[in-house]
C-alpha cells in the first residue's frame, strides 16, 4: 500500500508499479478486490474550497463525508443524494468511484448528478482538470460523470468538485402500509417526496418529507388519510445508510432496477430505494447467488464483481486504452 | 472523392431525402450563429434509425465527414456544416417512442423537439425539466450532444441529468445502448460521458428520458430595480437565506427594451433592471417559502414588485425572459451571444466589467442571464454591414470569455464550444487535457469524421464569413420575431 500526501506524489504512485488501483476506506470490499498495488488516498485529505453561496465545494478525494458533512451542516447545506456508508468512514474519492448514492436520490438524482469536477490522474500519470468549479459548465467532455461508477479501472480520483444545496429546514419520516402500485403513484404525486424506499424485510414504504415543518405535517396528514401508517423517527436512514440490516458477513449487492420489478424481489433481503430503481440485495452467502436474475454489481462479500449480464461494447476498450495506454489499472473486469 | 460519394449516398437514400443542389442546401449553411457559413456536399435526410446507422457507417467506410443536425438553433456553431462533408438532418426522427407515465420516462428519437416531450407528458402531471429558450424548436438530440441547459437548472440541472438511457451509433460505427428505464446504472457513466460530445462521438439515436412531476404550485415574482447591481444583491439576498428557488433571472436594461420591443412585454417603469425569481412545490411547501421570498424581495428596494397572479400572468412573464433572445434582433442587425460561467459572487463584478469593455468599444451589451447558476448570456450588438464590425464584437466576445477564465468560471455553461469558442479551450485546460480530451475523441471516432472543427482548436477551421442574415433571412424566406 502506497499513501501519497499530496497530488504530485499521487502522480508518482501511479507509476511506481505496473497495475495500481487507488482505494479510500475500503467500505465496498468487493469493489477493490482486485490483484493490484493499492494507493490508498488517505492521506490526501481535507476540503480545499468551500464558498457556501455558490452552493460547491472542492475536497481531495481522501476526505471523509462524515467531515464533508458536517461542514456543510454548520453553514445550512448538504449533498442531497444521501451518501451511503458514512459512519463507516466513505470517502469522497470511494463516494464517486463506486458510484453509491442514498435514498436521497429520489428527489435530485444521485452522485453523478451533483459532481462537478475533478483532478485525476490518468495511466500515464498525468494529473489533470477535467469539467469545472462552478455549478454549471459545458466546457469539454464530461468525465467527471464518466468516472461515477467507473470503479477506478479509468483514472485515480485525486481532488473533486461537488454543487450542494440548502438543507431543509425539517424532515418528516412516514411509514406507511402499501404495495408496489402505491409506490408509483406515491412517485408522481404533488408531495414531491423527498425519499421512497421500501424498508428491509417488511412490506412498509418510507416517505420522507422536506421542506417548513408546518406544511411537512399538513401533508403528512394527506398521505396518512389516505394510507395506513405512522410518522417515525428519521433515525431509519441512518440505518438503511450503513445497511444495518443486511446480513454483516454475507454478499451485498446493488441492482439497478426499474418500478415494476419490485414485486418480483419481495421474497429477497433488499432495501429497495429510489422509489423503486435502485435494490441493495442482502445474501447470507455466495450460494443464494443464483436466486437473482438482476444484473447487479457485488459491493461486499464473496462473489464475482459482476452478476448476471454486462455489456463490453468495443468503446470500452477504446475509452480505456485512452485514459490508460499501458493498463495500469485493472480492468473492470479483473 | 465527392461524386462517388454522392454516388453511394444515392444508393442509401431516395432524391428527394438527399438535397444537392444549392438552394436547398441553403436552409442549412448556417445554424443559430450566423456569423459562420459553409455549404455542404450534401445533406442526407434519414427517415429511420437503421438508416442513421447506414449512413455512418458508410461515413466511416469513405473517411466522409458529417455534421448531425436537429433543428439547428445551436448558438455556438455546433451544426455548422463541413464543405467536404455531409450534414445528417434528424428531423424525421421524430417520434416519442415511449412515455411510460409509472416508470416516469419517456423514450425519444433526436429529432423530436424538447417542447414535445412536456406536451407529451403533461396530460399524466409529468414534465421534462430542461427548457432551453429555444425549446419550442429545439430537438433533443441536440440538446443531447451539447448538454443544453436553460432557466432551471439551479434546482434541476441540465440536461445531462435526465438522461437516463442512450442508444447511439458511434462514429466508428458501433452502436451502444446505454442505461436504460432505471434511474441508477453500475459501472462507468457512459450517458454522462455521451451527453455533450458535441457531436463528437457520433449521434444519438433513442433517448430516454426522465420525466418529473409538474410542480403543484409556482410563485413567479418580477421586480424591478434601478440598478443592476441592486437586482444582483437581491440574488445573494435570496441565495443566502436557504431557499432553493427553480429559477433566478435577471434582465438589464437594454434586454428590457428588445423584449419590450419583441412581445410587448411591460416592465415597471424607470428600472434599469428585473429580477425574476420563481418558487414551487406543493402548495403547503409554497404558501410558507413565498412569505419569506417576498419579504427578502421587499428588502431589497426595488422600484416594484409584481408577483405573477395566474397562469397567465406567468407565462407572459417567461414569454418576455425567453424571448429576449431573438427579440435583440429588433435592436441591432446583428449580435452575437456568450453563455460564460462566474462564481455566483461575483456576477456584479463581472456585468461592471462587462459595462466598461462596452463603453470602451462603443459596442452595445445587453445582458439576460441566469442569476442563479452565475451563468452570464451577454449579446454583443454590432452591424455587420460596417467594416471591421463583427471583428470587434468577437474581440470582445474574447475578452468576456477570458474574464469568466479568470474569475475561476467556465467558457460556456450550456452552449457549448462549438466553433466560436474552440480558441479558448486552451485558456481554461492545459495542453496534456486538451490531448485527453483528443484520445477519448479518438477513441470514438478514430477518423476523425463526426463534427470536425468543432471544440478542439486547430487546423480545421471554417473561415469566418461575411456577416450578416441567415441565408435564409437574407432570401426573405424567414425572420426573426
Amino acid at each position: 500500500m502506497i499513501t501519497p500526501a499530496s497530488l504530485t506524489e499521487l502522480c508518482d504512485a501511479v507509476l511506481s508499479a505496473p497495475r495500481v488501483l487507488a482505494v479510500g476506506a475500503q467500505t465496498k470490499p468487493r469493489l477493490c478486490k482486485v490483484d493490484a498495488v493499492k494507493i490508498s488516498t488517505l492521506g490526501l485529505r481535507g476540503i480545499t474550497e468551500y464558498e457556501p453561496s455558490e452552493f460547491t465545494f472542492t475536497a481531495l478525494a481522501g476526505t471523509s463525508l462524515s467531515e464533508i458533512i458536517a461542514t456543510l451542516a454548520q453553514s445550512g447545506q448538504y449533498l442531497p443524494f444521501d451518501p451511503m456508508l458514512v459512519d463507516a468512514g466513505s470517502t469522497l474519492g470511494g463516494v464517486v468511484a463506486s458510484g453509491l448514492s442514498g435514498p436521497g436520490r429520489f428527489r435530485f438524482g444521485g452522485v453523478r448528478d451533483f459532481i462537478l469536477g475533478v483532478r485525476f490522474v490518468d495511466g500515464l500519470g498525468r494529473l489533470l482538470r477535467m469539467g469545472g468549479k462552478v455549478v454549471k459548465n459545458a466546457a469539454g467532455f464530461d468525465l467527471p460523470k464518466f468516472f461515477t461508477g467507473s470503479l477506478g479501472r479509468f483514472g485515480v480520483l485525486g481532488e473533486i468538485t461537488f454543487k450542494v444545496f440548502p438543507r431543509p429546514p425539517s424532515t418528516l419520516t412516514l411509514q406507511v402500509t402499501a404495495d408496489a402500485r402505491t409506490m408509483i403513484a406515491a412517485a408522481r404525486s404533488r408531495w414531491e417526496l423527498d425519499a421512497l424506499d421500501v424498508l428491509p424485510d417488511s412490506n412498509h414504504l418510507v416517505m420522507r418529507l422536506a421542506g417548513p415543518d408546518s406544511a411537512l405535517r399538513a401533508i403528512a396528514r394527506e398521505i396518512l388519510g389516505k394510507f395506513p401508517g405512522e410518522i417515525i423517527s428519521n433515525d431509519c436512514w441512518a440505518s438503511l445508510r450503513e445497511f444495518r440490516w443486511a446480513h454483516p458477513n454475507g454478499v451485498l449487492l446493488k441492482a439497478a432496477i426499474t418500478p415494476d420489478q419490485i414485486g418480483s424481489l419481495l421474497s429477497t433481503r433488499c432495501h429497495i430505494s429510489a422509489g423503486g430503481n435502485v435494490a441493495f440485495i442482502s445474501l447470507s452467502s455466495a450460494t443464494e447467488l443464483e436466486s437473482i436474475h438482476f444484473d447487479a454489481l457485488t459491493l461486499r462479500g464473496d462473489a464475482p464483481l459482476w452478476i448476471g449480464q454486462r455489456q463490453r461494447p468495443a468503446i470500452e476498450a477504446a475509452v480505456k486504452e485512452a485514459l490508460d495506454p499501458q493498463n495500469r489499472f485493472p480492468s473492470l473486469d479483473d | 472523392m465527392a461524386v462517388a460519394a454522392l454516388e453511394r449516398l444515392a444508393a442509401l437514400l431516395p432524391s428527394e431525402r438527399l438535397l444537392r443542389r444549392p438552394v436547398e442546401l441553403a436552409a442549412y449553411e448556417s445554424d443559430g450563429l450566423t456569423a459562420f457559413r459553409t455549404r455542404p456536399l450534401a445533406v442526407a435526410i434519414p427517415d429511420s434509425v437503421d438508416e442513421v446507422i447506414a449512413l455512418v457507417r458508410l461515413c466511416h467506410a469513405l473517411k466522409l465527414p458529417f455534421v448531425a443536425r436537429g433543428s439547428g438553433t445551436s448558438l455556438s456553431g455546433g451544426s455548422l456544416p463541413i464543405k467536404e462533408g455531409i450534414v445528417i438532418a434528424l428531423n424525421r426522427l421524430n417520434r416519442i417512442l415511449k412515455l411510460d407515465p409509472e416508470g416516469r420516462i419517456a423514450v425519444v428519437e433526436p429529432g423530436v423537439v424538447n417542447a414535445h416531450v412536456t406536451l407529451a407528458a403533461a396530460p399524466y402531471g409529468l414534465h421534462y425539466a430542461p427548457d432551453p429558450s429555444s425549446q419550442s424548436i429545439c430537438t433533443l438530440g441536440g440538446n443531447v450532444a451539447f448538454n443544453s441547459g436553460g432557466a432551471h437548472c439551479l434546482k434541476y440541472g441540465m440536461t445531462s441529468n435526465h438522461v437516463l438511457g442512450i442508444k447511439a451509433v458511434l462514429a466508428s460505427g458501433e452502436v451502444v445502448e446505454w442505461g436504460g428505464a432505471s434511474r441508477e446504472r453500475n459501472g462507468p457513466d457512459w450517458c454522462g460521458l455521451f451527453t455533450g460530445n458535441e457531436g463528437l462521438f457520433g449521434i444519438a439515436l433513442e433517448i430516454t428520458l426522465q420525466l418529473l412531476p409538474k410542480a403543484e404550485c409556482f410563485h413567479t415574482v418580477l421586480a424591478g430595480y434601478r440598478t443592476l447591481e441592486q437586482a444582483g444583491d437581491a440574488v445573494s439576498s435570496v441565495i443566502a437565506c436557504g431557499l432553493l428557488p427553480g429559477a433566478i433571472e435577471i434582465m438589464d436594461a437594454l434586454a428590457l427594451e428588445a423584449a419590450k420591443a419583441a412581445v410587448h412585454a411591460e416592465y415597471p417603469p424607470g428600472c434599469e433592471a428585473v429580477l425574476i425569481v420563481e418558487l414551487e412545490g406543493p402548495r403547503e411547501v409554497v404558501a410558507l417559502e413565498r412569505e419569506r421570498l417576498d419579504g427578502i424581495l421587499a428588502a431589497s428596494q426595488p422600484i416594484e414588485m409584481r408577483p405573477a397572479r395566474d397562469a397567465d400572468e406567468r407565462f407572459a412573464i417567461w414569454k418576455g425572459r425567453k424571448s429576449a433572445f431573438s427579440a435583440v434582433g429588433r435592436l441591432s442587425p446583428d449580435f452575437i451571444v456568450q453563455d460564460g460561467v462566474v462564481p455566483r459572487r461575483k456576477l456584479g463584478e463581472a456585468l461592471r466589467r462587462i459595462a466598461e469593455m462596452s463603453r470602451e468599444t462603443g459596442l452595445r451589451v445587453a445582458n439576460v442571464f441566469h442569476a442563479g447558476d452565475g451563468n452570464l448570456h451577454p449579446l454583443i450588438l454590432f452591424d455587420g454591414r460596417k467594416h471591421g464590425a463583427l471583428e470587434r464584437a468577437e474581440s470582445l466576445a474574447g475578452r468576456i470569455l477570458k474574464m469568466c477564465i479568470e474569475m475561476g468560471g467556465s467558457i460556456t455553461g450550456e452552449h457549448g464550444i462549438g466553433v466560436e469558442k474552440r480558441d479558448f479551450l486552451a485558456s481554461m485546460f492545459t495542453a496534456d487535457e486538451i490531448d485527453c480530451m483528443q484520445r477519448l475523441r479518438a477513441a470514438f471516432d478514430p477518423l476523425g469524421i463526426a463534427n470536425p472543427g468543432k471544440m478542439f482548436p486547430g487546423k480545421e477551421a471554417p473561415a469566418l464569413q461575411h456577416p450578416g442574415l441567415h441565408p435564409l433571412e437574407r432570401a426573405g424566406v424567414i425572420s426573426r420575431g
